[in-house]
């Protein structure tokens, strides 16, 4: 059998989204963005939404995730998207709307945006990406950094006593009555990336059908940040980050 | 229809952005200018024209919101007071680095810090230079009466959407909280989506049947580009201070000696000038409406025809700087302000004119 048999477009299994720009992503090789990202624009496209798609990006490594994917985006200020998200929703009711954030961005500075826009139930979607460190700025301490975890902020190793507790934050999301779905999913293997796949759907068919809020936490590996090889960063996650951050739907209404 | 109604400033100003036809308006409540989220909410504009009300959960999300909504094209507002308009400051530097249209209403208090709730004129600095971070000015407008508070929700929101920046109504707690006859407009339709799409085809909101796709950013690493992004905020601004100079003088055909006053205290000034006048004391009056773009040019102008200039704020003497830099110390420009909130009397500014200027009063 020749190449040009098998080279054919009924084989085709794999190809870049259409909705995927074709440019070099400024990521890291192994990071955790860049299937996220493959997994919103194929949802998307598949969904039929291109068209009516407001994308509010963060400050942080997704600061230009409009770059990527290609729909109308608005760049916030730093913590600020679900602000953004709020009032292009409420102007806007028939479009859709989602937030793509990182956990400094969500769970420090944006906290306050972050919870009332959840407790109002703005009809948005939020997707969280939770790597335990600031990826954009060099690696410092996150919110959402595990205790004895080694930050460019902690050299020794985050404490307690310094630096206060990792904060689940999608844990009180999930309390709040705004919210009408809550999940915690990771893109670590291929199981894993389908199953986050699925919730960032059911995610924007509440938000299509007007049901509240939703928030998709992806519990991500930054090797860079991690100093850990791609693979290695894989395994850390699911030994470490997973006690903390446990996978699973937390509400789903 | 038109209507003639007596109220507040703050009640005046909720009226207008309705029937401006507006998309939204977010604010946060703060003294002295709640009344202005309160009338909204009793208003209920969500049932007539569609436009939404929201009470966030800070100025900063407020300001946000704003941005949020001015980003996908809509006619969108916010209003606060001092301590809460410095923290709209993040906010305010992003629209204008973003090119977007937005209205920022600020009914000033007494400050620094928690201050009073007072009337004051003492952010007229950080209004007028640009107030957040980075080069930029914002479109400022100074209301001295309800009428003109009434008035420059549709002049604010014009020239925000002509030039794509934001605009101020910068008022004193004076014009926010005093209660005078006023003329609102009649109401406007809100612009429907092909509308907006069309006066706005930078508008992220979604692609519809656009060719390209729309990125609303601020950010630009490239330092190259930047610049060139920063050049054409410039030339905005020089097109702007070009064409929307605004202003009203009173019995400069004569004068002797100017004042300089802007909002409230120009009022003030009007009756201390009658007085001076009754007196024989030629003293005539340059108020400016838009405190930026400052009418320097006018300024400059009467500075050649007295012998002296007083301006007359609440505050420690801030737009002094502005008309000194106009009138480049041809004339004498002395300050006479009170702060913490007291309003002077017009008895106060004559004294100042007859201590300062040597004239007989």
């Amino acid at each position: 059998m020749k190449p040009e048999d098998i080279i054919r477009p009924e084989n085709k299994v794999y190809a870049r989204p259409e909705l995927l720009t074709d440019r070099d992503t400024h990521y890291c090789p192994g990071c955790s963005h860049g299937v996220v990202h493959r997994l919103v624009a194929e949802l998307l496209a598949e969904m039929g939404l291109a068209d009516k798609t407001i994308g509010i990006a963060p400050v942080g490594c997704a600061v230009f995730a409009y770059n990527y994917i290609n729909v109308d985006w608005i760049e916030a200020a730093h913590g600020r998207a679900p602000a953004l998200a709020t009032a292009a929703s409420r102007l806007n009711p028939d479009r859709m709307v989602f937030t793509y954030q990182g956990d400094g961005d969500l769970a420090a500075i944006g906290t306050a945006e972050t919870i009332h826009a959840c407790n109002r139930g703005e009809n948005i979607t939020i997707i969280f990406i939770n790597n335990a460190i600031y990826g954009m700025t060099g690696g410092q301490m996150a919110p959402t950094t595990l205790l004895g975890m080694k930050t460019a902020t902690t050299p020794y190793g985050r404490t307690a006593e310094l630096n206060g507790y990792p904060l689940a934050i999608t844990n009180l999301l999930a309390q709040l009555d705004g919210t009408c779905y809550v999940t915690r999913q990771a893109v670590h293997t291929p199981a894993a990336v389908r199953k986050a796949k699925g919730a960032i759907k059911k995610a924007f068919e509440n938000t299509l059908g007007k049901r509240g809020t939703s928030v998709v936490e992806i519990v991500a590996t930054c090797n860079s940040g991690w100093k850990l090889t791609p693979a290695q960063s894989n395994e850390w996650m699911a030994e470490h980050m997973f006690a903390k951050y446990p996978l699973g739907d937390l509400k789903n209404e | 229809m038109e209507e003639v109604r007596l109220m507040k400033g703050n009640e005046a100003i909720a009226h207008a952005v309705i029937r401006y036809g507006a998309d939204g308006y977010f604010g946060y409540p703060i003294t002295p200018q709640s009344e202005v989220l309160e009338t909204l909410a009793e208003l209920r504009p969500w049932e007539t024209t569609g436009m939404v009300v929201l009470q966030a959960e800070s100025e900063v999300a407020a300001i946000n919101m704003v941005y949020g909504g001015a980003a996908t094209g809509k006619a969108v507002m916010t209003s606060s007071s001092s301590p809460g308009i410095s923290l709209k400051q993040e906010g305010i530097s992003y629209l204008a680095a973003s090119e977007l249209p937005a209205l920022i209403l600020n009914v000033m208090r007494g400050g620094p810090g928690l201050g009073t709730i007072q009337p004051s004129q003492a952010d007229y600095f950080q209004a007028t230079k640009g107030g957040g971070h980075g080069d930029y000015h914002l479109i400022v407008l100074a209301p001295a009466t309800v009428q003109e508070m009434t008035d420059f929700v549709a002049l604010g929101f014009d020239l925000a959407f002509k030039y794509r920046t934001p605009a101020m109504i910068l008022a004193d707690g004076v014009v926010g909280q005093m209660m005078e006859k006023v003329v609102l407009p009649p109401q406007r339709p809100r612009r429907t989506e092909e509308e907006v799409r069309a006066q706005c085809p930078w508008a992220a909101c979604g692609r519809g049947d656009r060719a390209e796709r729309n990125v609303v950013t601020s950010l630009e690493l490239d330092s190259a580009r930047m610049e060139v992004n920063n050049n054409r905020f410039q030339a905005t601004y020089r097109a702007i201070e070009e064409a929307e100079v605004r202003y009203q003088e009173y019995f400069t055909d004569d004068a002797e000696y100017l004042i300089v006053a802007f909002g409230s205290v120009a009022r003030i000034c009007l009756k201390a000038i009658e007085d001076a006048r009754a007196a024989g004391v030629k003293v005539g009056m340059i108020r400016p409406i838009t405190l930026w773009p400052f009418p320097s040019k006018e300024i400059a102008r009467l500075s050649a025809q007295v012998k002296g200039i007083l301006t007359v704020e609440l505050n420690a003497g801030q737009m002094i700087e502005d008309v000194r830099l106009a009138v480049e110390g041809r004339v004498p420009v002395r300050h006479f302000g009170r702060m913490g909130g007291i309003v002077p009397n017009p008895g106060e500014v004559a004294d100042t004119l007859r201590r300062e200027f040597d004239v007989e009063l």
